[in-house]
């Protein structure tokens, strides 16, 4: 059984906080660098020499340039400030909620879904039978600290290469402070059958914030599909700051899905760096169902000639949830094709900001890229920030870039009420329509039905977290009922 | 059925349809011809319920009794009025099949009905499919996307035929279309023709009245119907043009 120790390591801020009248201001950045200094020992416990290096420079960095602000460009309409200003403990060892069920908790309801489950709770590895497993063909899944002493060549190999401390003070504290997250490796020539799926949980008696760092290797003519999800299953404030580097081998395939269900307190900043070889073929797509304020950076390196990669997005966000898609993709080598589509629906007082960046370097010739973000808007007090930029070198190239907000189409909504379809079912036909083409391309087919029920679900109002989880939950859920069914036949 | 009585409505302050009237009974096919730009198409639209730039000032719409001019969009449909669109809308993402399986259910729900079998459902889709000559493929795209100038106005004819109004308005259904797609979009028409239902059709051309003979022709201009009489009214516009009307008128 899984030994559950609920050992508070470090309540610094909690104390320290107590201490200070309130009016003195201590930033989050200053508390996270003494914290930093005040643990070092923890922090290192496991590290080969050139990890320990690289965490001092991510830490150096980090002091230099503390958390991202709305000074800074891409960081603009990305407002944090309520974010940093919270009180958060932080913990150097595993730490859960009392008594809690993990078995429940981790429960997938996916009819038909067979995944082999990578559990993290408050972005730690959790798991009852070792913290590293090797299948019969060679892949390994497990904690990344477990990892980092049982194989640290193939982790110090890729291990913080990646994640560019540079990009924001997010990437360079975690890189600094994380300690663990999700190890996987896929050998050459393995294609693994069942989809990989990585589920963070945040469920805690306090107000947290996490690290975790993931490593996804593949290496070549290999094939994963990978889930990664983030999800709460209670109402309490917590912010998480999530790095994972994928390094896709050459000629592998990895298609990736990132589901986001977290409650309306929750801050989650989820960057990705993805690394491909030559002929390596990505597909990542960012489903984000509800958050208070939920930001996916996605870096996509194509380093090899014929490299392919596939970025979507959808989101639906009401009430003040904000979700901002930033994605930059670097054409390094000839002949690769990247192609970005990012569709919203924004009620209420929400906000979306879409960021796309391509980059083409002077040698990337025969280039495609195209990137495509579409928004509804639903009421005049929601809000789209949209910047789709090219940055283009090479001079044989085809790239394009687009960006659309509107309301639902008038002329839609008359034809279908003139068939006698009303205010309600009509609103709700066109807004699945203009998801479905983001939730159709899921290519593990009892994810993309499941999906596909929780986006009608959320359109109705009827999805909320606690009660309804992405993949799991902690009541058993009744089946979906629909007055009209959508699905296609 | 249709009563509309002394109709004014406006476009931006324009005045459009300037006092005017219609009768529509059960089994009656009606023809409603005029020259360009005198309020045909408005006609239709309003009384099919669209909202926006219309601004009705003056009179009234009845439909089987029941004041029409207070009633939303959707119900409108659901009591039996279609309007047949000049121009029917891409609606990219929404499948013909749930499109149509939706706005059956609903309707039968304002009957008090149950929503209909997959069986019957299916039965009705093939029935309406060779009325018009639509291939099956076509149920599974997306409504009007990417279809052709003469599919869509099939698609408009199967749609009817699916919902099985008692009050078709047919908006320049002949507008774009070849002889032979005309051919199909009339005798689809003419199939559908029962004794309770009728049929108001919206033309700029004579043409579809060879197909779809009316019992009644009127002559709309300047948003008044100035001239009303038989089906020969529509082969005497046609040899004479509308000129002589506008004097007359």
């Amino acid at each position: 059984m899984l030994a559950l120790k609920n050992k508070t390591n470090f309540d610094w801020k909690l104390k320290y906080c107590k201490m200070k009248p309130q009016t003195q201001d201590i930033s989050l950045k200053d508390l996270m660098v003494e914290l930093f200094e005040e643990n070092r020992e923890v922090i290192f416990r496991h590290d080969t020499p050139d990890l320990k290096a690289r965490r001092l420079i991510a830490f150096d960095e980090f002091k230099r340039t503390g958390f991202p602000h709305n000074k800074i460009e891409n960081w603009r309409n990305t407002d944090l400030k309520r974010t940093l200003e919270a009180s958060y403990q932080y913990y150097f060892e595993p730490t859960f909620r009392q008594g809690i069920d993990l078995q429940h908790i981790f429960r997938c309801d996916i009819p038909h879904l067979q995944t082999d489950m990578i559990s993290q709770l408050n972005g730690w590895f959790i798991s009852e039978n070792g913290s590293l497993k090797k299948t019969r063909q060679g892949v390994i899944i497990g904690s990344l600290a477990a990892a980092s002493q049982h194989y640290p060549e193939l982790v110090s190999e890729w291990l913080g290469k990646l994640a560019d401390n540079t990009r924001s003070g997010f990437v360079a504290l975690n890189n600094a402070f994380a300690t663990d997250g999700v190890f996987i490796y896929v050998p050459d020539n393995v294609q693994v059958e069942m989809p990989l799926q990585m589920v963070n949980i945040i469920n805690h008696d306090r107000e947290i914030f996490v690290q975790n760092h993931n490593l996804v290797i593949l290496g070549k003519n290999s094939h994963l599909q990978l889930v990664q999800c983030d999800d709460s299953v209670d109402h309490q404030r917590s912010l998480v700051n999530t790095v994972t580097e994928v390094v896709v081998g050459e000629n592998s395939i990895l298609d990736h899905y990132k589901l986001q269900n977290k409650n309306d307190a929750s801050t989650l900043i989820n960057t990705v760096f993805f690394h491909l070889e030559r002929d390596a073929k990505l597909s990542t797509n960012a489903i984000t169902l509800n958050g208070g304020i939920i930001r996916n950076e996605n870096y996509i390196t194509l380093n090899g000639e014929g490299c392919d990669a596939n970025i979507m997005g959808v989101y639906l966000v009401d009430k003040f949830q904000h979700v901002d898609n930033q994605v930059f993709v670097d054409h390094a080598k000839p002949n690769c094709t990247s192609n970005e589509l990012f569709k919203g629906i924004v009620d209420d007082h929400a906000r979306a900001v879409f960021n796309g960046h391509i980059l083409v370097r002077k040698d990337a010739q025969k280039t495609s890229a195209y990137q495509n973000n579409k928004n509804i808007l639903l009421t005049d007090k929601a809000t789209v920030n949209s910047k789709p930029f090219l940055e283009i070198y090479a001079d044989d190239v085809k790239c394009s870039h687009g960006a659309t907000v509107g309301q639902l189409d008038q002329n839609a909504m008359f034809y279908l009420k003139s068939r006698g379809i009303g205010e309600v079912n009509a609103r709700m036909l066109l807004m699945y329509a203009f998801a479905a083409e983001i939730i159709n391309d899921i290519k593990i087919e009892p994810l993309r039905i499941r999906i596909d029920d929780m986006v009608k679900k959320r359109l109705r109002g009827e999805l909320s977290i606690c009660e309804q989880c992405v993949l799991h939950c902690s009541t058993m859920e009744k089946p979906v009922e629909f007055e009209i069914d959508l699905s296609k036949i | 059925m249709l009563s509309i009585k002394n109709l004014h409505v406006n476009i931006e302050g324009r005045e459009i349809i300037k006092g005017l009237d219609l009768e529509v009974k059960a089994g009656e096919v009606h023809a409603i011809m005029g020259p360009n730009g005198t309020g045909k198409s408005t006609l239709a639209s309003v009384i099919a319920g669209r909202e926006g730039i219309y601004e009705i000032t003056g009179g009234e719409i009845s439909f089987k009794g029941k004041d029409l001019l207070d009633m939303p969009v959707e119900d409108r449909a659901r009591e039996g009025i279609f309007l047949g669109f000049q121009y029917p809308v891409e609606i990219p993402g929404v499948s013909i099949t749930n499109f149509m399986r939706t706005a059956i259910n609903e309707i039968r729900q304002y009957k008090g009905l149950e929503p209909i079998s997959a069986g019957d459902f299916l039965k009705k889709m093939e029935e309406a499919k060779n009325l018009v000559g639509i291939q099956s493929k076509l149920t599974n795209r997306s409504v009007n996307e990417g279809f052709s100038g003469g599919e869509k106005k099939k698609n408009e004819i199967f749609q009817m035929a699916m919902l099985q109004p008692e009050l078709a308005i047919l908006d320049e259904t002949d507008s774009g279309l070849d002889i032979d797609a005309l051919k199909i979009v009339a005798n689809g028409v003419n199939a559908l023709k029962t004794e309770a239902n009728a049929t108001v059709v919206i033309t700029h051309y004579q043409r579809l009245l060879d197909y779809i003979v009316p019992d009644f022709v009127h002559v709309l201009f300047n948003g008044k119907i100035v001239k009303s009489g038989g089906k020969e009214l529509a082969l005497e516009l046609e040899a004479k043009g509308y000129d002589w009307i506008k004097e007359d008128a």
